[in-house]
């Protein structure tokens, strides 16, 4: 008989002591949440291609939609709090985590940075809340990695705007009360709010998808929508805007994924040491373990990554580089160990009764959304040497 | 209504945990700390008591100083303020050591209501409250599963297997909860923000008049004599169904209490 001892937990170099007491009482909060909450309807609702309207209350109850910022109803935590409950959001389902960094990162973060202090008061408290749904329309059917040359405009017809064009891929677009939208305008790129309801502003979500499928995905067309003067955000033109929404949402991707990639690690070890075959079980194989071992080992250079993109972000020194590298590199790890971890489990790896395949569909949005791995393997590539390989 | 909820952080039951070979008392050190799981039903009747009739929820924990994260989490739900009791010389305190500690605490603070877990996942006594109010000479409600205050008065569902006791008493008084009472809430993200600001008096054995003789590991009326690892998990029992196995599994379960 093989020498067996107890497992110690994926967290083998202890990264999680690096957390506050503050922090660990997020991660332990939400964590709960997801067990109680998510976890026991999670398969069904991916299976369905559906996600209750209820949760999104429920998680502005407890305080995370919106939660790294400050006022207007949001708790003010700092961006290490913001990572934990990415994590531990992705680690029940990266489409939970989507809605979660949609909401706070690239619907409410514009609102609360560039928005008027009316804008603010309007949407900020409900939309932390959860009692309003926001989306954050950049991304156009021809234009994804290249959004300076969006098609979407905005003309100015006395004071007020008249808004054409279609938006892509927008997390939550048909479930938003309100839609931040980006057009070009002869001042340049301006972002826009859009209550749902607006004339001229319609919605289709995109079915037939087969990853994120707990999340809303959908198109909006804009079709002579006319705005008040006050729907543009005064505080910003150009890309600029848009982008640092980005680099909000992305760094919490960078903690995100690495959830989602403990969820199936752990999903392997449990596998493998019930699992048996030849007698034996199969975590007791050199080449399950040879799998195991690198699987959390490069989980852990991941979350040590994005612990030390925290660091730098509380710091205030944190570039869009490292965002990138951040990115890149903690969902490429994430996608490795989710299909390694299906390996393990053979063919249950492919069926919802395990989180695998959820997980490893998810991430295959993970990897191309909120710029692709090659645009922001290029944005490193241009740190690197100096020279731009796409413009 | 000035409400006490005492909390006790133990090792999680997730982990493993063992006993230190040099004094038999537990290695807190060898595993993660957390609120004991029954205590955060108390801290929800607790404030669902402040909240109906009014009044403050106060903490009260007795340990280390890494308790201050039990602490802050009960803080979070929504407690007022905490005392901590942290003194190198309470260690290894038994029950009779805790239960007089806390005491000289509750008399110190004052309280119309104690609150407490009916017992703790690491000793697993379950005898503290019963102790605590005999010391402060106040009833005790015991096994709660439902609470109702009215005025001075105070009565209780104390669960049984044969169903419940109601039973009554005036305040002040000892209550200790099952977990059948309440669905304690989540500590929410500006409930943690908004701990940081409460206040947490820490008091020493001297702070709050508690004789060092009557406490810790060397005056324990107690012992712990010898201890053994856990055996190894054994096979599960399989039960064959022969067009009985409904009857076979009821009396499976009500055999072990269960049902």
């Amino acid at each position: 008989m093989p020498r067996t001892a107890e497992p110690v937990g994926t967290d083998l170099l202890r990264i999680d002591d690096e957390l506050s007491d503050e922090e660990r009482l997020v991660r332990d909060t939400v964590r709960k949440f997801a067990a109680d909450r998510i976890m026991p309807n999670i398969a069904d609702w991916f299976e369905a291609g559906m996600l209750p309207k209820e949760l999104a209350p429920e998680l502005g109850r407890l305080g995370l939609l919106g939660m790294h910022l400050k006022g207007y109803g949001c708790a003010g935590m700092g961006p290490i709090a913001y990572g934990v409950t990415c994590r531990e959001m992705e680690a029940a389902d990266s489409g939970l985590r989507s809605l979660v960094s949609v909401q706070g990162s690239l619907a409410m973060f514009p609102i609360w940075k560039y928005g008027s202090e009316e804008q603010k008061n309007e949407w900020l408290p409900r939309m932390a809340a959860g009692e309003a749904i926001g989306c954050f329309g950049l991304t156009e059917p021809d234009h994804g990695s290249d959004p300076s040359s969006m098609k979407t405009h905005a003309v100015k017809d006395g004071t007020d705007w008249v808004l054409n064009g279609a938006k892509m891929w927008i997390t939550n677009g048909s479930v938003a009360d309100v839609a931040v939208v980006w057009a070009t305008t002869e001042q340049g790129i301006r972002g826009f709010l859009l209550p749902r309801g607006t004339r001229g502003f319609t919605a289709r979500n995109i079915h037939k998808k087969l990853s994120l499928r707990a999340s809303v995905t959908s198109e909006l067309h804009f079709d002579d929508v006319r705005l008040p003067a006050d729907a543009v955000l005064p505080g910003v033109t150009g890309l600029k805007g848009p982008l640092s929404c980005l680099s909000e949402a992305r760094f919490g991707i960078a903690w995100g994924v690495t959830g989602a990639a403990r969820a199936c690690l752990e999903a392997a070890i449990d596998y493998a040491t019930t699992r048996e075959q030849f007698g034996r079980k199969i975590g007791g194989f050199q080449l399950t373990q040879g799998k195991l071992a690198w699987m959390a080992a490069d989980l852990q250079r991941a979350q040590l990554l994005a612990l030390h993109l925290g660091r730098l972000k509380e710091a205030g020194q944190i570039t869009p580089q490292q965002i990138s590298l951040g990115k890149m590199s903690n969902v490429r790890t994430a996608i490795d160990i989710a299909r390694t971890a299906r390996t393990i489990l053979g063919a249950n790896g492919i069926t919802l009764e395990y989180p695998v395949i959820r997980h490893a569909n998810n991430l295959e949005s993970v990897l191309t959304y909120e710029g692709t791995e090659e645009i922001h393997t290029l944005a490193i590539g241009q740190a690197l040497t100096g020279i731009s390989a796409y413009r | 209504m000035n409400i006490v909820v005492c909390v006790k952080q133990v090792p999680d039951t997730w982990s493993e945990r063992t006993l230190r070979e040099s004094d038999s008392t537990l290695d807190r050190d060898a595993a993660d700390a957390v609120i004991n799981e029954l205590d955060e039903y108390a801290i929800e009747e607790g404030l669902r008591l402040a909240e109906a009739h009014g009044g403050e929820v106060t903490i009260l924990s007795m340990g280390p100083d890494r308790a201050t994260e039990a602490i802050r989490k009960a803080l979070s739900m929504g407690a007022d303020k905490a005392v901590h009791l942290v003194d190198d010389a309470l260690a290894g305190s038994d029950l009779l050591g805790t239960s007089a500690a806390l005491a000289a605490v509750l008399g110190q603070i004052g309280f119309d209501l104690v609150i407490l877990g009916s017992e703790s996942t690491d000793a697993r006594t379950g005898a503290l409250p019963a102790m605590l109010a005999e010391r402060l000479g106040v009833p005790q409600l015991s096994y709660a599963s439902k609470v109702e205050v009215d005025g001075s008065a105070i009565s209780i569902h104390r669960l049984a297997d044969y169903g419940y006791d109601t039973v009554e008493a005036t305040l002040p008084a000892v209550v200790s909860v099952v977990e059948k009472i309440n669905e304690p809430r989540y500590p929410t993200f500006k409930g943690i923000m908004a701990a940081k600001k409460k206040p947490v008096q820490t008091m020493s054995l001297a702070d709050a008049g508690i004789d060092p003789a009557t406490v810790g590991l060397a005056n324990a009326a107690s012992e712990v004599t010898g201890w053994a690892k856990r055996p190894p998990r054994q096979a599960g029992t399989i039960v064959t169904d022969e067009g009985d196995g409904g009857a076979k599994a009821a009396g499976f379960l009500a055999e072990r209490k269960f049902i």
